[in-house]
């Protein structure tokens, strides 16, 4: 369904935009229908640089991003099957208006001939499925309302298009820890109803809860990538290894990363891309010393 | 007792009223102790924090006392607080870029500020100390526009320890840090205490997994009270209020997935502090809560060091 | 967080009503456009009302207000009132294109740039700063003596074609920042395009911004305008504040005692431009939905 092949992004920076910057180099995978993917990296992963490229929000320099087989074309008929959350639930929101304003910009571009009484039943219906109290969260202003509501107003603005993708970028980052986890299961219920999840994130754990297949960026380009169970469980990058030992955990101790021994993708004599080490499973080169 | 602070309040002056964000809190901090501050945003644990070194302008002391080896701080007092602050009681502030002046070296910004302490810069033992925590010498001559975010923090966490204060507050230092560097820090922060640069620290966080590798008790505050305060590892394995229970419960952890175990939050949000209301204030979202609990719950010990506000703990 | 569930209107015409519910009970907004709508209509209503020529010589030189001579008269015997309601005319006039134009233009660039961003900010930052630092006065004087204009409504335009720099500058710097919060990126992910992001996503977070440079605007070009007039360059056969002022200077008005002379029309462009500035804090507070609460 969504699919990214060999996709960079170069930012100019300095003046003139004289040098230029790499945030993605050449990042390649996949989100098939109804599945969720977490996107995992720290700050300066170009994370949500390939968020934004997906949402169309900035273009690619090179390599190609296709949704159904065809390019991102910001616009109308785009947005109607993919659409994103960010971080920041309180500059989501324009602070002049009313919250529930998003919905009527929803409607007036993509449901301007169902009439207003059925709009608001739909609306409505929205709100409860992302267990949001209709009469609490209508006709407030964004201040009025918590980080959690204005992010679930979000999550039932999106159900209210048929959209196929979600991209979830750090969603949760500024919730607390109670109301966190429900936006998470909110948005793996959205699975069920044949929904696919980008979630974007720099929490381990929470990419671990969610998603079937992680992504694990470094610097702007992929170093691991599979099933969330073999990642997770069995790390072959050293990046990984070290990333999963610095998430504190509640009854472990921290320990430090196990080394890696031998490069796999060495061992095989490839080179460039990323090695499968076994299926669905990828792998870059770990630059050990000895390969 | 290092730290003994009892009955402390501490209101928001705001337009609508006073916002009580520490309505009433004691407890006591052991030389040596790191104790870890938990809560949701809006609990009172970074009004808690700033309340021992230096209130903004709509803070306001309403009652009780902090004493600090056997001195009563004047938390009220801001001119007087500054004799204490740094000697005595330090602050590592949540955003270390803005700690740092942009215009001067690092160098010549520590000399300056010891100066104005009335110290003597000892640039041996700065040099050994930031070696401690990984970082070369040479940062000394960079502006800190140079150094990443870690290092910020890093050259920060130094600075405010530099004159070896007995109180030392951390708040929310790692939670704007990626995974591998808040690892940095929170080691750092545990060599500190080892090195006895510092007698005992509070470390203010919203991150309880991270809280039990770093601190040896735990406080939990909900709605400007203590809810809960025992040992890391009780805390963790026996938490006996129903909130930390919740909290607990709601945390995902690698190797949970959703899949396999759906985890739930707490359900509602936090009372309002502008009129908290009465008995407990968890009542509204505690699955257990009964009649009893329209009565505010006295905070007892159940155990020993195990202090618990709740009636059906 | 206090509810204002009270005031909130079901009807989806609902923004626009209650910004009005509002703005009748600010007591600011309403003072400062009261102000300057009543010295609008002495300005509109007052010629038309009083008639005969401001600028004819009376018998009666230099006597204090009086019941004939509500404001007294100048050294010429020039009744001061009827200058007084004629330059108020032409002083809104010319406040009003000047203030307008440089206002429209002013938006136009500094939004395209500030949003655009790239090459089209580049450009129009150039330009810009080509205008800021061409010394306004000296062109206006080259152009004024050149072409020979002597009407209100050419003075403003020209006024109003030198002015909008600084207001394009504070509208872009704005807007650059308006641009990067996430509610732009979901307008667009709404369907929305440049031109609607920009007028209803962006423009209702700085309206009180905007109102406020169209102010400083406004009182600019007033004050352009009656420097241009005391240099002669004015509209001749007219009459403005700033002319007034400027005569009562040159015939010594105040060393004379002539009060009555200078301090209507200095009192009325203070006012003017004072209790806009009331109305644009009155304003703030009624589109701002965060302060009207406190």
């Amino acid at each position: 369904m969504l699919k990214l092949h060999d996709v960079t992004k170069e930012f100019r920076v300095g003046a003139f935009g004289g040098r230029r910057v790499a945030a993605v180099k050449g990042v390649t995978f996949e989100v098939v229908p109804g599945e969720v993917v977490s996107l995992i990296g720290e700050s300066g992963s170009g994370k949500s640089t390939i968020g934004r490229m997906i949402l169309g929000l900035n273009p690619v320099t090179s390599g190609s991003i296709t949704f159904d087989g065809l390019p991102v074309k910001p616009g109308k008929e785009y947005y109607r099957r993919v659409q994103g959350i960010f971080q920041d639930p309180f500059s989501s929101f324009n602070p002049v208006f009313k919250a529930d304003r998003v919905f009527a910009m929803i409607k007036e571009t993509y449901h301007a001939s169902v009439p207003a009484p059925q709009w608001a039943e739909r609306v409505e219906a929205a709100l409860r499925d992302v267990r949001l109290n209709p009469g609490q969260v209508l006709g407030k202003y964004p201040h009025q309302l918590s980080g959690g509501q204005l992010q679930r107003l979000l999550i039932a603005r999106a159900l209210l298009l048929d959209i196929k993708l979600l991209v979830a970028d750090e969603i949760t980052s500024m919730l607390d820890a109670s109301t966190r986890i429900d936006v998470l299961n909110l948005l793996a219920e959205l699975k069920a109803r044949g929904l696919s999840v980008l979630y974007i994130t720099h929490d381990l754990s929470l990419g671990n809860y969610l998603a079937e297949r992680t992504v694990v960026l470094r610097k702007g380009g992929v170093v691991e990538m599979g099933p969330t169970g073999s990642v997770f469980g069995d790390p072959l990058h050293p990046y990984t290894r070290e990333l999963l030992s610095a998430v504190p955990r509640l009854h472990e101790p921290w320990d430090d990363a196990v080394p890696v021994e031998t490069c796999l993708y060495h061992r095989k004599g490839g080179s460039g891309g990323l090695y499968e080490a076994t299926p669905g499973h990828f792998v870059a080169c770990a630059r050990l010393e000895t390969c | 007792m290092s730290l003994q602070v009892s009955e402390l309040k501490v209101y928001y002056r705001t337009l609508k009223g006073d916002v009580r964000a520490l309505d009433g809190m004691t407890f006591g901090l052991r030389d040596g102790e790191i104790l870890g501050l938990v809560g949701e945003s809006g609990c009172g644990k970074s009004t808690l924090g700033k309340s021992l070194i230096r209130m903004d302008g709509r803070m306001r002391h309403v009652g009780g006392t902090v004493v600090l080896d056997g001195r009563e701080l004047p938390i009220g007092d801001d001119r007087a607080m500054n004799e204490v602050r740094f000697r005595e009681v330090s602050l590592i502030p949540q955003y270390a870029m803005s700690a740092l002046n942009p215009t001067r070296k690092l160098r010549r910004m520590i000399t300056e500020l010891l100066r104005s302490r009335g110290a003597t810069p000892d640039l041996e033992e700065l040099e050994r100390r930031m070696s401690q925590v990984g970082l070369p010498r040479e940062v000394l001559d960079r502006y800190p526009i140079e150094l990443s975010g870690g290092m910020k923090q890093r050259m920060v966490m130094v600075i405010s320890t530099l004159l070896d204060p007995s109180l030392l507050i951390a708040d929310e230092v790692t939670s704007a840090l990626d995974v591998s560097t808040q690892k940095a820090v929170a080691r750092a922060l545990l060599g500190f205490r080892e090195s006895g640069y510092v007698k005992s620290m509070i470390f203010v966080t919203h991150d309880l997994a991270l809280t039990h590798h770093i601190a040896d008790t735990i406080m939990v505050m909900y709605a400007g009270k203590l809810a809960e305060k025992a040992p890391a590892d009780v805390i963790v394995k026996a938490p006996r209020h129903p909130y930390t229970k919740l909290l607990l419960d709601s945390l995902p952890e690698v190797g949970v997935r959703y899949a396999d175990r759906r985890l739930e939050g707490i359900a509602g949000s936090p009372p309002s502090l502008l009129n908290p209301p009465t008995g407990c204030r968890f009542r509204d979202r505690c699955p257990i809560a009964g009649e009893q609990c329209a009565e505010e719950p006295p905070v007892a010990e159940l155990a020993p060091d195990h202090h618990v506000a709740c009636w059906k703990a | 967080m206090t509810t204002l569930q009270e005031v909130a209107p079901r009807e989806p015409a609902g923004v626009r009503r209650e910004a009005l519910y509002f703005a009748v009970r600010n007591g600011k907004l309403m003072a400062g456009f009261g102000i300057v709508l009543v010295l609008l209509l002495l300005g509109l209503l007052g010629p038309v009302l009083f008639g005969g020529a401001p600028n004819e010589y009376g018998p009666k030189p230099m006597t204090p207000p009086s019941a004939e001579h509500w404001f007294g008269t100048t050294t010429f015997g020039q009744d001061v009132f009827l200058q007084f309601v004629h330059g108020l005319r032409s002083t809104f006039a010319v406040g009003v294109i000047g203030g307008g134009i440089a206002a429209v233009i002013g938006m136009v660039v500094g939004f395209v740039a500030g949003y655009r961003g790239g090459i089209v900010d580049e450009i129009l930052n150039m330009l810009t700063n080509v205008i800021l630092v061409i010394p306004t006065l000296a062109v206006l004087l080259i152009i004024n003596a050149y072409l020979g204009i002597r009407s209100v409504a050419v003075q403003g335009l020209f006024i109003g074609l030198t002015q909008w720099p600084w207001a394009a500058r504070a509208i872009r710097a704005q807007t650059f920042s308006l641009r990067t919060r996430e509610f732009v990126d979901l307008a667009r992910m709404s369907g929305a395009g440049t031109g609607r992001i920009i007028a209803k996503e962006i423009a209702p977070n700085m309206s009180s911004y905007l109102f406020m440079t169209f102010i400083l605007l406004f009182g600019g070009a007033v004050l352009i305008a009656s420097s241009l007039d005391f240099i002669g360059l004015g509209p001749t056969e007219g009459v403005s504040l700033g002319l007034m002022l400027q005569n009562a200077n040159q015939w010594s008005a105040l060393q004379l005692g002539l009060w009555w002379w200078f301090v209507p029309p200095g009192a009325a462009i203070t006012a003017i431009v004072g209790a806009l500035y009331v109305a644009n804090v009155g304003l703030d507070e009624v589109f701002n939905p965060k302060l009207r609460e406190t």
